[in-house]
């Protein structure tokens, strides 16, 4: 992965603002630890020199010069890390374990840093050390002193440990973000090679998912059921072209086949008539399948949702069935409607007169004289209304049942009848469009075929 | 959609089919057939050649405009008896040029044109001002019977609730229907159908207008059950009645009218 592209990357950058952070934090925090244990060790050291040149004064006091040498003598030869002198007011030294006063000048309290020779086992070293001037009496002088060279140490190495933890802190954070940054980075580049894959045409790819459910695996679900749909969709478009074609292509060729047969030779007034006629005809059974196929397309978008108000389906599928009662009588048939009273629903009332007319409709066209076609509407316990219409013609195969609510297909043999089939895929399409359910089975007696559709109810 | 042969109103009636004639000779006779002036506001060349050709060989006068503008700005003048008007339409479209000249208060009736034809287009046109609407293709005989029958339905204020034609005669408060004089019993859905022959007499009504205005509905039954319901209506009204009055227009629809 080249350099540049991961420096560019949001995880990269993020990383790296969390690094400074985190090193500004730590930085502060040893700062202070660093503050106040030096400032405390000093004051501390600055206490006790301080402390022991008032007793030192108070010793010359009660026991006068010669008690004040007697006494830092004895210091003096335990000294450790104190340093002792006594001086003359002209800078002699009379007692002390510093070889001559420093010539340092010395802060208005009298305190004074100085660099001094340690003799230790080891050989002499030069040692930083912190004192403090007091005059005894105006005509001598003492200075009290520690050995600090330790304490500079300690602070030295609590320097150095914040450098430290600095340098450790970017390289562990330039490192991480990298890391990171190359993780979500190699995780988007799947889902943006996927994509560009599909973009040029290979719809049926997937984004991997790596089963860690993180945000990202989250994302590509997502994308996954979005192209899932997507493919669904357009697997039912490609069936609905190919299905207009072939509802559309052998009416137009017959049409054509008329009229061209028609102009093969010259005829009569009367037969160019019938012949335009029979066109005519034609052109409105296409127009009609047209209507449908159109009608249906639109349904299944659900573009028809928004023309949902309450209506009361038993005046509707009454409606329909006195639509339909003179033209069953007509054919001997008889309609029988058992309706329950005041069943209402949510629905587009356009839609379902055309559903239940259609079912109707299918049922009379089938059946023949003298049978009994029944259209039955009664509520159901879970709040929901179930829609029956049977009939006693030929039926459909249990096998082929499936197909028929299925969008845009229709038997085989129907397929002479225009329109049939696609009254069918209406109905289907509009009991979808409320939420409902269609099923296709066997009437309780003697043979025909029984439609249900349950709708819930408002 | 319906399934009229539309020429049959605009070519010359062959002579080889007398019944016809008769019935358009008697249709012209007693509508007398007085010119309308027509605006059609229709962008598709083609298909408005085909609407004022065939309106200008029934007599009427036809202007056409091809844009929402100049449609407009001649929907305005309010000096037609109809306009036609197209939903879709370069400018300005079909929807506001109605609803605009309905709120400069032209109450000129029109009828409007959709390729697009679903239930919600039409309710659109109809609450923007549209008196009724029809859905591309039609047959040329639904566009002149539903021209028809918006000219001449008269003003919307007039309340009418006896019609006669001839011998026949209902009271739409009564809910009554007489012939010669003898009571004839109808069920409601005869008696609405029997009624909007009755405004609409003289004229040719076709199936998809009885379809809408009888029974309200929009979309057309696969089976052809108007025919069926209009047998049943004029073994009622005609049968036993010497000169029939119920007349079906081949092709077209049907007409209530007085024997000439």
């Amino acid at each position: 992965m080249p350099l540049l592209r991961l420096l560019n990357t949001t995880t990269f950058r993020l990383a790296i603002a969390y690094m400074v952070l985190f090193a500004v934090s730590g930085f502060a925090l040893i700062g202070i630890v660093y503050w106040s244990t030096t400032s405390f060790m000093s004051r501390q050291t600055d206490a006790t020199v301080a402390a022991e040149i008032q007793g030192l004064v108070e010793q010359y006091q009660t026991g006068g010069i010669q008690r004040l040498i007697s006494v830092i003598q004895a210091r003096s030869r335990v000294a450790g890390d104190s340093l002792y002198l006594l001086a003359e007011a002209d800078g002699t030294a009379i007692v002390g374990n510093l070889s001559a006063w420093p010539d340092v000048v010395p802060d208005e309290d009298g305190w004074i840093t100085l660099e001094f020779e340690r003799p230790l086992d080891t050989g002499p070293e030069l040692h930083q050390a912190r004192a403090r001037i007091a005059p005894v009496e105006g005509r001598f002088r003492i200075l009290v002193g520690r050995d600090i060279e330790q304490r500079m140490h300690i602070v030295a190495t609590i320097r150095n440990s914040l450098g430290w933890a600095l340098a450790i802190t970017a390289a562990l954070g330039l490192l991480g973000g990298a890391l990171l940054a190359r993780y979500t980075m190699g995780r988007l580049d799947e889902i943006n090679r996927t994509s560009r894959r599909i973009i040029q045409g290979d719809l049926s790819r997937r984004v991997p998912v790596r089963g860690s459910g993180d945000e990202l695996d989250q994302t590509a679900d997502n994308l996954n059921a979005m192209l899932d749909q997507i493919e669904r969709l357009m697997m039912g478009m490609r069936q609905v072209t190919d299905n207009i074609a072939h509802d559309l292509r052998s009416p137009l060729n017959r049409l054509r086949n008329r009229i061209e047969v028609t102009l093969m030779e010259a005829r009569g007034d009367e037969a160019y008539r019938a012949a335009l006629e029979s066109t005519i005809d034609e052109a409105d059974e296409l127009i009609n399948t047209f209507n449908a196929l159109l009608s249906i397309a639109r349904v299944e978008a659900g573009a028809l949702r928004e023309d949902m108000s309450e209506l009361d389906l038993s005046q509707l599928a009454r409606d329909v069935a006195e639509l339909y009662e003179p033209l069953a009588e007509e054919r001997g048939i008889e309609l029988a409607a058992q309706v329950s009273e005041g069943l209402r629903l949510r629905g587009n009332r356009e839609l379902l007169s055309q559903s239940i007319a259609n079912l109707v409709d299918n049922a009379i066209k089938y059946s023949p004289s003298g049978a009994k076609v029944t259209l039955r509407v009664t509520p159901m316990p879970d709040n929901a209304v179930r829609i029956e219409v049977a009939d006693q013609g030929p039926g459909i195969p249990a096998g082929e049942r499936e197909n028929v609510t299925k969008r845009f297909v229709r038997l085989e043999e129907s397929r002479s009848e225009p329109g049939v089939g696609l009254g069918l895929s209406l109905v289907a399409a509009v009991v979808r469009l409320h939420h409902g359910a269609l099923e296709l089975s066997d009437p309780a007696e003697g043979s025909g075929l029984l439609v249900v559709v349950e709708l819930p109810l408002a | 959609m319906n399934r009229a042969h539309s020429l049959d109103r605009i070519d010359a009636v062959p002579a080889s089919n007398p019944e016809l004639s008769v019935i358009c000779a008697n249709a012209d006779a007693a509508l007398g057939l007085s010119p309308m002036r027509v605006l059609v506001i229709e962008d598709d060349a083609e298909a408005a050649a085909y609407i004022a050709r065939g309106l200008k060989e029934q007599g009427h006068l036809v202007e056409n405009a091809t844009d929402g503008e100049t449609g407009l700005a001649r929907a305005r003048e309010d000096r037609f008896d109809a306009l036609i008007v197209d939903r879709m339409l370069p400018h300005v479209d079909g929807l506001t040029i109605v609803a605009t000249i309905r709120d400069e208060g032209v109450r000129t009736p029109v009828l409007f044109l959709s390729a697009l034809g679903e239930v919600d287009d039409r309710v659109k046109g109809l609450k923007a001002g549209g008196d009724d609407y029809l859905t591309k293709p039609f047959a040329f005989s639904e566009l002149t019977a539903r021209l028809d029958a918006l000219v001449r339905r008269g003003s919307p204020d007039e309340i009418r609730t006896k019609f006669v034609v001839s011998d026949l005669e209902i009271d739409i408060l009564a809910r009554s229907c007489k012939r010669g004089g003898e009571r004839i019993d109808l069920q409601p859905r005869e008696f609405k159908l029997l009624e909007y022959l009755m405004r609409n007499a003289g004229q040719v009504v076709t199936r998809t207008m009885l379809l809408e205005n009888v029974w309200e509905y929009h979309f057309d039954p696969q089976t052809n059950v108007i025919d069926v319901h209009i047998s049943r209506l004029r073994s009622k009204i005609d049968k036993r009645f010497g000169e029939p009055l119920l007349h079906t227009i081949r092709g077209a629809g049907y007409s209530l009218r007085a024997p000439a």
